[in-house]
């Protein structure tokens, strides 16, 4: 655990994974738009516009997946006050909120055709957007202080805070009634079952991995321009005091 | 005890208790985060018949009758039937033995007048092809999912095709 604690081991670690995930990034993204968007067959009742869950299906997913990554960073920075732990979420939130803010609009085009309608206050869609909200509030919260680490600490504790909203939307769909569809998988006796033909459920794999591994590659990317951003400021700051130093010794 | 055991306890404590509130609100909060009720709701009475709702349920074979912008059909949950009239465009998916969802009240005379109309979508997703040869095999259930599964909570479909597997 600790061992990912040093900036320079951890930096080490992902810059070995990050050729991998940005590499998967590319090839199933190369591989699943043709498919998803262009050669999968229409729904035979939504048409073409299925298409539209190859986009809302992977953001929603990454939506919940990159809160609940948060969600960990923020519970060990509070705890063991592992610093790049915090660091991981707070790269990691604007591309959450992004997703959020895609899979709402995506859904939000395919239900006006569907459904007729762009939205409804149902338990689903209600919850999904407290979770965009809950994004916004994090990210605003962090900047909201003088001191950075006191800024840190209360977004992490929001976003602790929040993670009750995580099963909450991923159940709800099964608790109440809703307008949205129940979960395409379902874990029975016998194992997970899906409710979508081949057909369609693979260009979704395809792209739900493609959509994961961008995620992936996309925060070492960050997170690597946060330390390295860190290691110039304590550059600049120890200079600084050595130039004090050298000024005080001439006088 | 260390500083970062009571952190890591009053963290977890912390997520429990918050669990635990969250849960007892959303129970007591039941009734009103159901989207749409069921026809056999409303047959048992448990609804305040001067209120505006939504029912929800599938649209029975044979019963829709379109006038121009005038439509009527019955909704069931396959207890229990409600006939509705509506005035207005009908979403594309709506058709008999599809899942919809409608917003009104009762009238005086028992039919549910809406002033809203949306289709349901079940999570069934699969081309025409396969769609057309479960119907040709007799495997499929209209109103229902892939794997016999209701479409939607409060709509407990008869079989009377043989379900699938």
């Amino acid at each position: 655990m600790h061992r990912f604690a040093n900036p320079t081991q951890f930096m080490r670690i992902a810059n070995a994974i990050f050729p991998w995930v940005a590499g998967l990034a590319v090839i199933l993204f190369v591989i699943g738009l043709p498919i998803a968007l262009v050669t999968s067959p229409p729904d035979y009742q939504q048409g073409e516009t299925v298409r539209i869950m190859y986009i809302h299906v992977p953001s929603a997913w990454l939506a919940l997946m990159v809160y609940g990554t948060m969600a960990g960073g923020s519970a060990a920075f509070l705890i063991w006050r592992h610093p790049i732990a915090n660091l991981t979420a707070k790269a990691a939130a604007p591309m959450g909120a992004v997703f959020t803010g895609l899979a709402l609009v995506t859904g939000m085009l395919w239900g006006q055709p569907m459904w007729g309608t762009f939205w409804v206050w149902d338990a689903r869609l209600t919850s999904f957007l407290i979770l965009f909200f809950l994004y916004l509030g994090y990210l605003a919260l962090g900047d909201a202080f003088e001191d950075s680490e006191r800024g840190d600490k209360a977004a992490a504790i929001l976003c602790l805070v929040g993670s009750i909203n995580i099963p909450i939307i991923h159940f709800s769909v099964t608790w109440w009634n809703t307008l949205h569809q129940p979960s395409i998988m379902k874990l029975g006796g016998d194992g997970v079952k899906s409710s979508v033909d081949g057909s369609i459920l693979l260009p979704l794999f395809v792209m739900l991995g493609a959509f994961t591994m961008y995620f992936f590659a996309v925060l070492i990317l960050r997170l690597r321009s946060e330390l390295l951003a860190a290691k110039i400021r304590n550059a600049r700051l120890s200079q600084a005091a050595v130039g004090d130093a050298l000024g005080q010794a001439a006088e | 005890m260390t500083r970062k055991k009571r952190r890591l306890y009053f963290v977890i404590l912390g997520l429990l208790g918050l669990g635990v509130g969250t849960a007892l609100v959303l129970t007591a909060f039941q009734d009103n985060i159901v989207f749409f009720r069921s026809p056999t709701d409303v047959a048992e009475g448990k609804i305040n018949p001067t209120q505006r709702f939504r029912v929800g349920g599938l649209v029975e074979e044979g019963s829709v009758v379109k006038d121009g912008e005038n439509v009527s059909f019955a909704v069931t949950d396959m207890t229990n039937t409600l006939h509705i009239k509506y005035v207005g465009l009908l979403p594309d998916l709506f058709r008999e033995g599809q899942g919809i969802i409608a917003e009104g009240k009762i009238e005086n005379d028992g039919t549910f007048v809406a002033s809203e109309v949306l289709a349901k979508h079940d999570e069934k997703y699969m081309p025409r092809e396969v769609a057309d040869a479960l119907k040709k095999s007799g495997r499929w259930q209209e109103g229902t999912g892939k794997d016999g599964a209701p479409v939607a909570q409060g709509v407990k479909p008869v079989s009377t095709a043989p379900t699938s597997e």
